[in-house]
């Protein structure tokens, strides 16, 4: 038995024979010629045939990410720089042009050296795949239909090509194990499309005499095993069983609503921190975003993000949502975070200090350029609005009146936005939590963010991990709070949900069912399994 | 000449498929169309360079925009680069 360790990328169990793949690489040869002429015309007549096979490759994918891949190769192989290069590298060092080839792609590839690992990896891998399709055709060997495999195997490869990756034939393929790769690379992508594991970074541990063995791989815990013995074999077999027919639930459960087994109508929704991740929260199957926070706008990006910029994305966001509603949160920064433009003193305490709804009021030039984008985007699709850390209910009124005074002034300017846009709030100080009657006459709906409550009712430290025991997301105390504010809206007519680590645990949801919660809002891999719970749990 | 920022959204920032798609986009117009970041900057015709300014997820670009149809151009690519979140 042979441990291998790596880093899953894809979760999921699978057994079967370890298959080596065979790059179709040809070795290349450097040959010092006098006729550049003829080397120039054969790279030529390479880079016309590369072309022709990409053409014809992207349309046997029919449209699709595989497709998009071949079109952008061949776009690589037109690239003036490149074609430039090559030519020149042929007539000036008087070689073949294989030999030019190699040379110039490796000179693309270490162009993007500077860049962070994984992101110089997959540029790179392109520009490869490209220089070794022209060196095949060059060299007369034949499309890489070596060593792709025929039956069910687990595929192990020092990395795979983006080309070969999409080449595969994926009802052969049962896993993926490689020696080098990279967390977002089409072979991590792959896998995580078709459920299967895949584990990277294995290392030269993983030999090429390993081939045709026998083993077994655990994607989420990022090891492999070859030739297991019985009692691994069984420990794992067990944790598949457990793991398909957890998926299995979770499928089933798709394209369902979320209704308590007792009737009532609950929104389940996503989180979400940019408009990339949209996509995360459709493939969930989210019924809309209970909870986008901007700052990621903010952050990042060395300067405040312009009106345009911020219009840019929400109005992203809301179109791909297609009218479901999409909370958006105003910017909850502070000073404990990477956003030095802002100027804001340091604070011994920043967790206490100038962040949030403060940070809004203080700052209404920051403010109203959010709101002024946040309403021209409301034209896209459904949108609220809502605000966080409020405390007091002067605080509330005042960025209500900061919203109405950009609603005038874009009605001045005669542009169009949805007049009624809902505003709400964050509940997540214990003073907001207390205040809620108050508060619900002035707010359209409540969101509890489950983590700061704790966090400020326990005086307890979230980040610390020392503290983990003390930072009991299910104590009485923060309980309360919950449930006095759900009845603090009810009884104004608005709507109450809840966010954070406590609404995606699902030994919690019957009980904020029972006090009435009305949405629940989670990262986008748990909407099936609490639809699962709340379509058991009742609310009555 | 038109010019606008933009937010890359996409998670692995402009790597070969954006930029491929970005490429091919800007190749339906007359308009010869530049990425600026940092300082640094490529036309789409050249893939390569555009890769090669290291444009990641939340960088914000420059995107210029030249030519006898440069208007409507700038329209079709930003909206372009926001539906396929690039």
């Amino acid at each position: 038995m042979i441990v291998l360790n790596g880093t899953g990328v894809s979760s999921g169990i699978a057994y079967g024979k370890i298959r080596f793949f065979r790059h179709s690489k040809c070795a290349v040869e450097k040959i010092s010629v006098s006729d550049t002429d003829r080397e120039i015309k054969r790279w030529r007549e390479a880079a016309n045939d590369a072309s022709s096979q990409l053409l014809e490759m992207a349309q046997r994918q029919e449209g699709g990410d595989a497709a998009d891949l071949f079109e952008t190769h061949r776009l690589m192989l037109r690239d003036p720089d490149f074609v430039e290069a090559i030519e020149k590298e042929i007539v000036e060092s008087s070689v073949n042009a294989e030999a030019a080839i190699e040379v110039v792609g490796k000179r693309f590839s270490q162009m993007f050296s500077s860049m962070e690992n994984d992101y110089m990896r997959e540029r790179s891998a392109d520009v490869d795949d490209v220089s070794n399709r022209l060196i095949n055709i060059l060299s007369g060997s034949s499309e890489q239909e070596s060593g792709v495999p025929t039956s069910p195997v687990i595929i192990a490869a020092d990395d795979l090509s983006p080309s070969e990756t999409v080449l595969l034939d994926r009802s052969t393929i049962l896993g993926f194990i490689l020696i080098n790769g990279s967390k977002n690379s089409h072979t991590a992508i792959l896998a995580r499309n078709l459920g299967i594991p895949a584990i990277i970074g294995i290392g030269e541990k993983l030999a090429r005499e390993l081939d045709g063995r026998y083993a077994v791989m655990d994607g989420s815990e990022g090891m492999a095993v070859i030739d297991p013995d019985e009692r691994m074999m069984r420990e794992l077999e067990k944790k598949r069983q457990n793991e398909n027919a957890q998926k299995r639930r979770m499928e089933a459960l798709r394209g369902k609503p979320d209704v308590t087994e007792d009737g009532k109508n609950i929104k389940v929704y996503a989180n979400i921190a940019s408009p990339a991740d949209v996509k995360y929260v459709l493939e969930n199957d989210a019924a809309g975003i209970g909870l986008f926070r901007s700052e990621f706008l903010f952050l990042e990006s060395g300067s405040l993000p312009t009106e345009e910029q911020q219009f840019e994305a929400y109005s992203s966001v809301l179109k791909k949502m297609e009218g479901r509603e999409v909370i958006i949160r105003t910017l909850d920064i502070g000073a404990d975070k990477n956003a030095e433009y802002l100027g804001l003193e340091r604070e011994l305490n920043p967790e206490l200090g100038m962040r949030g709804i403060r940070l809004c009021l203080t700052r209404p030039d920051i403010f109203k350029t959010q709101l002024r984008a946040l309403y021209k985007a409301s034209v896209y699709g459904k949108l609220l609005i809502m605000f966080p850390m409020v405390a007091g209910l002067w605080e509330l009124i005042d960025a209500k009146r900061i919203c109405r005074e950009v609603r005038e002034e874009l009605h001045e300017k005669g542009v169009a936005f949805d007049e009624n846009v809902p505003i709400g709030i964050m509940v997540e100080t214990p003073a907001a939590a207390l205040i809620a009657d108050d508060l619900a006459k002035e707010a359209d709906f409540f969101s509890v963010g489950t983590n700061d409550l704790t966090q400020y009712t326990l005086a307890a430290d979230r980040q610390g991990s020392a503290l983990e025991r003390f930072y009991d997301i299910a104590h009485p105390a923060v309980m309360k709070l919950i449930e006095e504010t759900i009845r603090a809206a009810h009884a104004n007519d608005i709507w109450a949900g809840i966010c954070g680590e406590s609404a995606a645990d699902t030994s919690l949801t019957e009980q904020f069912l029972k006090m009435g919660a009305d949405e629940f809002s989670v990262s986008p891999k748990t909407v099936l399994p609490l639809r699962g719970a709340v379509r058991s749990g009742k609310a009555y | 000449m038109e010019e606008f920022l933009y937010t890359v959204c996409g998670m692995e920032g402009i790597h070969a498929r954006p930029a491929g798609q970005l490429a091919k986009k800007a190749a339906q117009y007359k308009s010869c169309v530049t990425i600026e970041k940092d300082g640094r900057e490529a036309t789409t015709s050249r893939l390569m360079a555009l890769m090669g300014l290291d444009i990641r997820c939340g960088d914000s670009i420059k995107i210029k925009v030249e030519g006898s149809d440069e208007h409507t151009a700038a329209d079709g690519i930003k909206r372009f680069m926001t539906e396929h979140s690039i």
